[in-house]
């Protein structure tokens, strides 16, 4: 296939290995105690598991899986939002596929469609939009969640719901970002990141300048990646020439896909919807401050939040749950406690098992027969 | 009812009245069902089929017998419809066992409001692929059920065929060593729904595999009569059936990624959604686990049979670990393939 079996070439990946190899060798620090390079979003952490890539790489580097899934750092507090607008009468609730699964305090939206809630997957916020002009006698709740990757078509879609003059069309608003949460994890006393790979759908977005802090105020390199295997494999190489030369650059390998400054229109229709919280909950990581964005004022008419009464309680994780200590890299999945025993995919307690792009649902489910076996 | 013409249906769509015993009822049977399946087993419309046993008996040494149940949205898709998967599917559960299908019984539920000439298409294309497949219906019931309690219509079919004596097709018999292949492109059923449900416009030509296996599974058995293991990957893909195996056989089964046939247009819709074909249902394609010392003899029947022209060895059965499927990546990485935890959801990004 055009565009991706390039990106996921065996040989191409051997010969970048074999540099990985030996770059590691001239890196002193490496041989007394592995690297620990974060991959901030889950797409990597994907494609990571999907192609078995951490096994192929040399003991010194230990990969990181970080934040960087939507569905994974969703808090239960919010989920029981969704079941609440989904259980209202005259409401068709839509979502992302994935977000279906997600468990609130007493069930998921899967749960909730069985009993009797008009629940919907769709593809596309427009998707939601088209929903609501073809039913007009209904409120539709779109659940708009995501980093900067999913925000702008969000926002372009509550921008054209308002051009219309659509009344029925409402998001429920989850959308977060990325910046605030990389500072959280870097301010951490127990961190021990090295480098990162950063996020590449969301540089798309917002371009690499947000990420500039990385390296001037926190002296760690971070080379923004694209997805494929070749693409994960040339930054992680292009991480360790920086520690090797003492560098904390920001880089950017997804050329082809992120230019250096972002989506400009895409971020002015951000800019105009949306506007930062004061603080967001993150599932795992606890209250983040400004790591979350709300429907501005000129379109509450769209807002959920407002329109709807929510129970917007606060949930906290289960106390065995150590998917912070995971996130932040200080253990790995299989160290938790409850891991593979009450924490599984089929009955996840925290985060990371929650979507097939959390750490421990990856591990669990693709992971390493050494690792799981442990 | 063979001395009289048969009634005939006027409406043009089910009413509650077509389930209820009247005469509405046996219009629609005596039109619809028994015009087209039509067969000596069938039309006296007895409430059972009767079989001669010695005939049955002759054919082979064991009865095999299953039942499934038929829910798709939408009723029609490129390739097919709810009808030739009802008994395809039937015919394919029968096959992998070794068996020849003989006899399929139809059970409809039908909601109110159903086009007639919907379901007359479906009960028509019934009839032309249980031809294809050498099965006849011999026995059915009708049921309607209010508007809103039913989605158009759901088909349960059960199925009974003849196995020859010394075919021993079994999960558990998996050893070591043994070959895993597969007759074609996998994934393809499961992509063409979800393209012809509408929701994504993906401009791509896809088509339901739907074809019935027993000449296939006899074929192979003609070169390989010590098949280990057989089962249509229907349901769940072809992950499904191979975790199936390992867990019966408390064996491991290791896939090799670039062996595994997809086409590209099933890999596009897997790239776009962010989903895995190993998990797609298939309604034409079966899993076998042979010898293998014999796997490619198995394979060259395979590739020499119309249903089998893109087979493929897959993978292969190892001693452990027990229970659990690896993927080698073409990297030389390896991963677990799981059995699904839930139904595959499109990932948002």
């Amino acid at each position: 296939m055009k565009f991706v079996d390039e990106f996921r070439d065996p040989k191409m990946a051997k010969a970048v290995l074999e540099q990985i190899h030996a770059v590691i060798k001239e890196i002193p620090k490496a041989q007394q105690q592995p690297l620990q390079i974060m991959e901030v979003c889950g797409g990597h952490t994907h494609s990571i598991f999907r192609y078995g890539l951490e096994q192929l790489l040399p003991k010194e580097i230990e990969l990181v899986h970080g934040p960087g899934c939507p569905v994974c750092v969703l808090p239960m507090g919010r989920v029981d939002d969704c079941v609440a607008i989904a259980e209202q009468p005259d409401v068709i609730f839509t979502t992302f596929g994935d977000a279906m699964r997600v468990p609130g305090s007493k069930k998921s939206l899967q749960q909730a469609k069985a009993d009797g809630c008009d629940v919907r997957m769709v593809y596309s916020p427009m998707d939601a939009l088209a929903l609501a002009i073809a039913n007009p006698d209904k409120r539709v709740v779109f659940f708009g969640l995501g980093f900067e990757t999913t925000m702008p078509s969000t926002a372009l879609t509550v921008k054209q719901a308002k051009v219309q003059g659509i009344d029925n069309f409402f998001l429920f608003c989850n959308h977060i970002t990325i910046i605030p949460t990389i500072k959280a994890i870097l301010d951490s006393p127990d961190m021990y990141i090295d480098g990162f790979l950063g996020p590449g759908h969301v540089s798309m977005v917002i371009g690499q300048k947000p990420y500039e802090f990385v390296s001037r105020h926190y002296d760690r390199p971070l080379v923004v990646s694209g997805f494929e295997p070749l693409d994960v494999l040339q930054s992680i190489h292009m991480l360790l020439l920086q520690i090797r030369d003492g560098e904390a650059r920001i880089e950017n390998q997804y050329k082809r896909i992120v230019p250096d400054g972002g989506n400009t229109q895409a971020l002015q229709a951000v800019a105009e919807v949306f506007e930062l919280r004061e603080f967001f909950e993150w599932r795992g990581l606890g209250s983040i401050d400004h790591s979350g964005v709300q429907i501005r004022e000129g379109y509450a008419a769209f807002d959920a939040e407002k329109q709807f009464t929510l129970p917007n309680l606060k949930i906290a994780d289960p106390k065995s749950c150590q998917c912070g200590e995971v996130l932040k890299g200080v253990i790995k999945p299989w160290q938790c406690k409850v891991f593979g025993k009450q924490c599984t995919p089929e009955t996840p307690l925290g985060a990371l098992m929650v979507s097939t792009e959390g750490a421990c649902s990856a591990y669990h489910s693709y992971g390493r027969i050494d690792a799981v076996n442990m | 009812m063979t001395n009289r013409p048969r009634r005939t249906l006027k409406a043009d769509t089910i009413t509650m009245a077509h389930g209820s015993g009247c005469k509405a009822m046996r219009d629609l049977i005596e039109d619809l069902f028994v015009g087209a399946f039509d067969n000596p087993d069938l039309n006296p419309l007895e409430d059972q089929a009767r079989f001669d046993l010695a005939a049955l008996s002759a054919q082979g040494g064991q009865l095999a017998f299953t039942t499934d149940s038929y829910v798709v949205d939408p009723l029609f898709f490129p390739g097919g419809n709810i009808g030739t998967l009802a008994v395809n599917g039937t015919v394919n559960d029968l096959a992998v066992s070794g068996a020849i299908p003989k006899y399929l019984s139809c059970g409809m539920i039908i909601e109110e409001g159903m086009a007639v000439s919907e379901l007359r298409q479906i009960v028509q294309s019934m009839r032309q692929t249980a031809d294809a497949a050498g099965v006849t219906i011999v026995t059915g019931d009708t049921k309607v059920v209010p508007k809103g309690k039913g989605d158009k219509l759901f088909i349960n079919t059960s199925g009974i065929g003849v196995i020859k004596a010394g075919v021993n097709i079994s999960a558990q018999r998996c050893r070591p060593g043994d070959k895993v292949i597969v007759n074609g492109f996998i994934g393809d059923h499961g992509a063409a729904i979800l393209n012809a449900r509408g929701d994504l416009a993906l401009d791509v030509e896809l088509k339901t595999d739907c074809q019935p296996l027993h000449s296939l599974v006899q074929a192979m058995l003609e070169v390989c009569p010590d098949i280990h293991a057989i089962r249509d990957a229907s349901r769940g893909g072809v992950a499904t059936v191979v975790n199936e195996f390992a867990e019966s056989s408390a064996l491991s089964i290791r896939l090799l990624e670039e062996a595994l046939p997809v086409r590209d247009e099933v890999r596009g819709v897997c790239e776009i959604l962010g989903l895995d074909a190993l998990y797609f249902a298939n309604e034409g394609k079966l899993v076998a686990v042979v010898p293998g010392e014999q796997a490619e003899a198995v394979l060259a029947a395979m590739q020499a049979h119309p249903a089998g022209r893109g087979s493929a060895i897959i993978g292969e059965v190892l001693a452990g670990p027990a229970g659990r499927v690896l993927v080698q990546t073409g990297f030389g990485g390896e991963r677990i393939l799981d059995m699904l935890v839930g139904e595959q959801l499109p990932r948002i990004c």
